[in-house]
C-alpha cells in the first residue's frame, strides 16, 4: 500500500476509532507525535490504537516496549505497517 | 449532627431533553432527540473546548453537563480542591455501559468502553474537570433517597473539612436518563435553602413530568 494513502486512512481511522470529534484529518500532521504535546492521547488511546492494528491490518504487536516507536506519529505507524506487511509477503 | 448550618444553594435538572438551573428553564430541545445527540447538542451550546468530552460515555456526559452549568460563575470553584465533594446516586449503575463493553467482547473488547464500566467514573470526570480532591461517593438504590442524599452529605459537610459538595441523581439506561443535581454549602448563599430531604425531594419532584 502506498505510504502517502495509507497515511491518510490512518487519520480518518484514527479519529473514528478515537472518537476525536473535534479534530479533522488535515488538522493532524503525518509527523507530529501522537502523544502528549502533539493530538494529546493517553494510555487508553494507546491500547485503542493496538486494537485499530489489529482490526484494521490483522497486526499484533509482539513486543508492547515497541509501542513508543511505533505510534510516535502517522508516519511511523505506517512505515510500522508497510514493514509488517511486507515481512509477511 | 446539625444540618441548620447547611444550605442547598443550586440545582440543575436534565431530563425530558430540557435543562433547568435552579428551576428556570435553560434549554429544551424535541423529546424524540436521540440521547447522544442531545448531549452533543448540549455540550455544543454551553461548553465546546473540552475535547474529552466526547470520549466519555452517557451517564460521565450527563454528569460532566450537569457539573458544568450548576458550577459555572460559583465560588465553589475558588474553595480549596479537598473541601469540595460529592455524593452521587443512580438505579442502573453504570448497566448502560456495561452492556455496551460486553457486545465488544465477543471480538475485541474496547479499552475505551472498559473505563467506564463503574458507576463512580462520572466523579472522576467532575473531580478531573474542576480539580476536586474531595470525599466521594456512590450510591446504587431504586429510586432517588432524599433521605439518604440529604443526611449522609449534610454529615460530611458538618463533621469534615467539606465546605461544598455536590449530590445527587445521575441515572441512564438505553435512551431513559434523569439528572438531579445539587449544590451543598456551608455558605449561605443562591437559592440558600436549608438542606433536608423534603426540600431536595420538593426541587427534585418539580417539572418531573
Amino acid at each position: 500500500m502506498e505510504l502517502e494513502k495509507l497515511m491518510e486512512d490512518l487519520k480518518k481511522q484514527i479519529i473514528e476509532q478515537l472518537n476525536l470529534q473535534e479534530v479533522t484529518p488535515e488538522s493532524i500532521s503525518n509527523d507530529q507525535p501522537l502523544f502528549k504535546e502533539g493530538l494529546g492521547l493517553d494510555s487508553i488511546d494507546a491500547l485503542e490504537l493496538i486494537v485499530l492494528l489489529q482490526q484494521h491490518y490483522n497486526i499484533r504487536i509482539a513486543n508492547p516496549e515497541q509501542g513508543p516507536e511505533i505510534f510516535y506519529s502517522i508516519r511511523s505507524m505506517a512505515e510500522f505497517i508497510v514493514a509488517h506487511q511486507t515481512a509477511k509477503a | 449532627m446539625n444540618s441548620e448550618e447547611v444550605y442547598i444553594t443550586g440545582s440543575c435538572i436534565l431530563r425530558h431533553n430540557s435543562i433547568r438551573l435552579n428551576g428556570d428553564l435553560l434549554w429544551e430541545t424535541n423529546r424524540e432527540t436521540d440521547l447522544q445527540e442531545w448531549l452533543r447538542a448540549g455540550y455544543d451550546r454551553f461548553f465546546g473546548q473540552y475535547p474529552k468530552f466526547h470520549k466519555m460515555d452517557a451517564l460521565s456526559k450527563l454528569g460532566w453537563l450537569a457539573a458544568e452549568i450548576l458550577l459555572k460563575d460559583t465560588p465553589v470553584l475558588s474553595l480549596p480542591p479537598e473541601t469540595v465533594g460529592m455524593v452521587l446516586s443512580n438505579r442502573s449503575g453504570s448497566l448502560d455501559t456495561d452492556l455496551r463493553y460486553y457486545a465488544t467482547v465477543k471480538d475485541i473488547a474496547s479499552p475505551a468502553l472498559f473505563v467506564y464500566t463503574l458507576p463512580n467514573i462520572v466523579m472522576g470526570e467532575i473531580c478531573i474537570r474542576h480539580g476536586f480532591k474531595g470525599e466521594n461517593t456512590f450510591f446504587v438504590s431504586e429510586t432517588f433517597d432524599t433521605e439518604l442524599m440529604s443526611s449522609y452529605p449534610a454529615q460530611l459537610l458538618t463533621n469534615t473539612p467539606l465546605q461544598a459538595c455536590l449530590c445527587g441523581w445521575v441515572e441512564v439506561m438505553d435512551q431513559q436518563y434523569e439528572v438531579a443535581l445539587f449544590l451543598l454549602e456551608k455558605e449561605k448563599r443562591g437559592l440558600a435553602q436549608p438542606l433536608t430531604a423534603a426540600a431536595l425531594d420538593a426541587l427534585y419532584q418539580k417539572n418531573k413530568y
